[in-house]
């Protein structure tokens, strides 16, 4: 096999704050080949962004504690230097921001922001480069009218356009791997599909690695390949996308799926919320973060209260759950 | 891959940016406008002063003894106003009353925008490394500026204004008015700086969370790039709003030392001088009293309204959501 572009290992992540230490990553361990596309799903609180940051070492403040090791080409970005990353970042991993609207800056022209995100890693380019490589950018990202919109700013683009160019800017260097982090969430039902689209056809030009991390199931569906779940600040669940839809190991990831419509269920068909809420991410329960929300409560044995599950492989997937297979499938058939 | 068009074509169209939208809704606000132009008159008054003093032949220093009477008060009506001296003269020394406001115009813009441009300067730099550094900078950083604040400052600029005039004499800046303005725009700096700093700090930590902060770090860029090109054109309006607010008090800071003796002294024309002085004489020369009075009032109305239309215009919380 060969080499994967990044190794996440044991990467954890954990934020002082006056009312406890926060553990918000806690072990998480993946890999991602160059190409791939690898999609994080969660909850709100369960830790995907902060992988994220994680790996681009962003928004470090004094108070937040990471260990683990996460190399991209061999090179462990967390124990690089300041400058090291900051040569890194845009470079080779570029991210894309949740929300459109507030990832560019008001007061420059969207040509001078996608031309600035060039010249950081390219000094001494001419201006007149510059502009042809912007123009280039964002005609590529199916701007219509680029030579107008060139000179326009942030306020004059709706959502979907201002997350066209904040692809075309996380694209501009060609980046080995891109993080895109909820890069739908805050856009039209309508124009989703069509960013996706982007992404996608982006990703094979540039033929980066893509990360998307999201909670929407129906666009994990449709774009990726590999799923992760991440519940509690841990993965609870690695699989295929056609493993994890049609057979889900992990309890959790079984809530997810009964909580969402699909196209081909019941129409009469209650949607099954995932009862509780997520642990408190300063006090956490002892034993599986999932324990005192799981379904399958009937076999709940001792471990799951007492001793953290570890990822293990059943069948294709990797789960992380104390419960066999035959306990699992046991109790699904005594719920319907 | 699609034929690229060129590039000159699109030059012309472009869109406004936020300043050239704050600029244009403010000149739809009429009385920003006219404080605008109140305000530059101003400006031009003392930049042009020497000129304007020639022109109308009011000289502030010379002494017109003619046109007092034996008590040493203006022989005319209304503080003696005739057309050699349309504002009358002062009483004692029969100096061009209209002359010595032009001059006296000088001392209190030049105070007024030096101290504000350098507490300014400061307050911007100190503000950005607190909000930037956060932790103990920070925090040093506010508490000094808790004890500039505390600080009984008046008394302390008037208690220190001989000894240290005479220190900064002493370190070689010229004698006299030179080191009198050092020594007034130093302490005004040194207390000055912190509301400046505050206000910065805060739209620091608030914009350093904001997404297009991170977006630009996470394209690699470095700190420079964050302080110049992404927190202070964010931070311009604010910040000019904040000048054209603070611009009255200096102004008025100055009247105020020198009414109180602080500083500079007659002969030199400054409108605190002449109202300290006009308040000896309002029985006898109740006109002497408006003058400076008048022009201080108009001057800083003038800057407050100006503030006002400024804020208006570029604030993006009193009238848009968002950009």
């Amino acid at each position: 096999m060969t080499e994967p572009l990044l190794s996440v290992r044991d990467l954890h992540v954990s934020f002082g704050t006056s009312e406890g230490v926060v553990q918000a990553v806690r072990g998480v361990s993946f890999d991602i080949s160059q190409g791939e596309t690898l999609a994080i799903v969660g909850e709100s609180g369960s830790g995907k962004s902060v992988t994220a940051s994680a790996i681009m070492r962003l928004n470090f403040g004094a108070d937040v504690r990471v260990s683990g090791s996460a190399s991209l080409d061999g090179q462990d970005i967390l124990s690089m230097s300041e400058e090291g990353v900051r040569q890194l970042r845009g470079k080779d991993i570029a991210m894309i921001f949740q929300d459109p609207l507030t990832a560019l800056n008001p007061f420059y022209t969207v040509g001078n922001q996608i031309a600035e995100a060039y010249a950081i890693h390219h000094p001494g380019t001419s201006k007149k480069d510059l502009r042809e490589l912007a123009l280039d950018s964002i005609t590529k990202v199916g701007i219509p009218e680029p030579l107008k919109r060139l000179n326009q700013y942030p306020h004059e683009f709706s959502g979907g356009m201002r997350q066209r160019i904040v692809i075309a800017m996380a694209l501009i260097n060609s980046p080995k791997l891109l993080i895109a982090d909820e890069p739908t969430t805050a856009l039209d039902v309508t124009v989703q599909a069509q960013i996706l689209e982007l992404i996608s056809a982006m990703q094979e030009a540039h033929g980066s690695a893509v990360i998307l991390i999201t909670h929407d199931l129906g666009v994990v569906a449709e774009v990726t390949k590999r799923v992760l779940v991440m519940y509690a600040g841990r993965l609870v669940e690695t699989a295929s996308v056609e493993d994890a839809f049609n057979s889900p190991t992990h309890p959790y990831t079984r809530g997810l799926l009964n909580s969402v419509r699909s196209l081909d269920s019941d129409r009469h068909s209650r949607l099954e919320p995932i009862p509780g809420n997520p642990p408190s991410l300063i006090d956490l329960p002892s034993g599986c973060p999932f324990h005192l929300r799981c379904q399958y409560a009937a076999s709940l044995n001792d471990r799951c209260r007492s001793e953290v599950p570890e990822l293990k492989a059943v069948g294709n997937s990797w789960s992380a759950c104390h419960l066999t297979v035959e306990e699992l499938s046991s109790d699904l058939r005594a719920a319907t | 891959m699609e034929a690229v068009p060129t590039l000159d074509a699109g030059l012309e169209t472009g869109g406004l940016s936020p300043w050239q939208l704050g600029l244009r809704r403010f000149k739809k606000g009429r009385l920003g406008l006219f404080a605008f132009w109140i305000v530059t008159f101003f400006f031009f008054v003392a930049i042009f002063a020497p000129i304007i003093v020639r022109v109308l032949n009011v000289d502030p220093y010379a002494l017109d003894r003619a046109s007092l009477n034996d008590y040493g008060l203006p022989k005319g009506p209304l503080g003696s106003m005739s057309w050699n001296h349309p504002l009358g003269v002062e009483p004692g020394t029969g100096r061009d009353i209209l002359g010595r406001l032009i001059y006296g115009s000088r001392l209190s813009l030049i105070i007024g925008t030096v101290g504000t441009v350098l507490s300014t300067a400061f307050g911007v730099l100190l503000g950005i490394v607190a909000g930037l550094r956060r932790g103990w900078v920070d925090s040093l950083i506010s508490r000094i500026g808790d004890v500039a604040l505390a600080f009984p400052s008046l008394l302390l600029i008037i208690a220190l204004a001989n000894p240290m005039t005479q220190r900064l004499e002493s370190w070689g800046v010229p004698k006299g008015n030179t080191a009198k303005l050092t020594y007034i725009l130093a302490i005004l700096t040194i207390f000055g700086w912190v509301y400046m700093a505050r206000l910065v700090r805060g739209q620091v930590l608030s914009l350093r969370e904001r997404d297009f902060v991170e977006a630009a770090r996470s394209f690699g860029a470095g700190t420079g790039h964050l302080v110049f090109k992404q927190l202070l054109p964010n931070l311009w309006p604010q910040i000019i709003i904040f000048v054209a607010m603070s611009l009255p008090g200096y102004v008025s800071l100055e009247a105020t030392l020198s009414f109180l003796g602080v500083g500079f002294q007659a002969p030199t024309a400054s409108w605190g001088i002449m109202l300290g002085d006009s308040v000896r004489y309002y029985r006898a020369d109740t006109a002497y009293l408006f003058i400076p009075g008048g022009a201080l009032l108009i001057l800083v109305l003038g800057f407050n309204l100006l503030a006002d239309g400024l804020r208006d215009a570029f604030d993006p919380r009193s009238d848009r959501q968002q950009l």
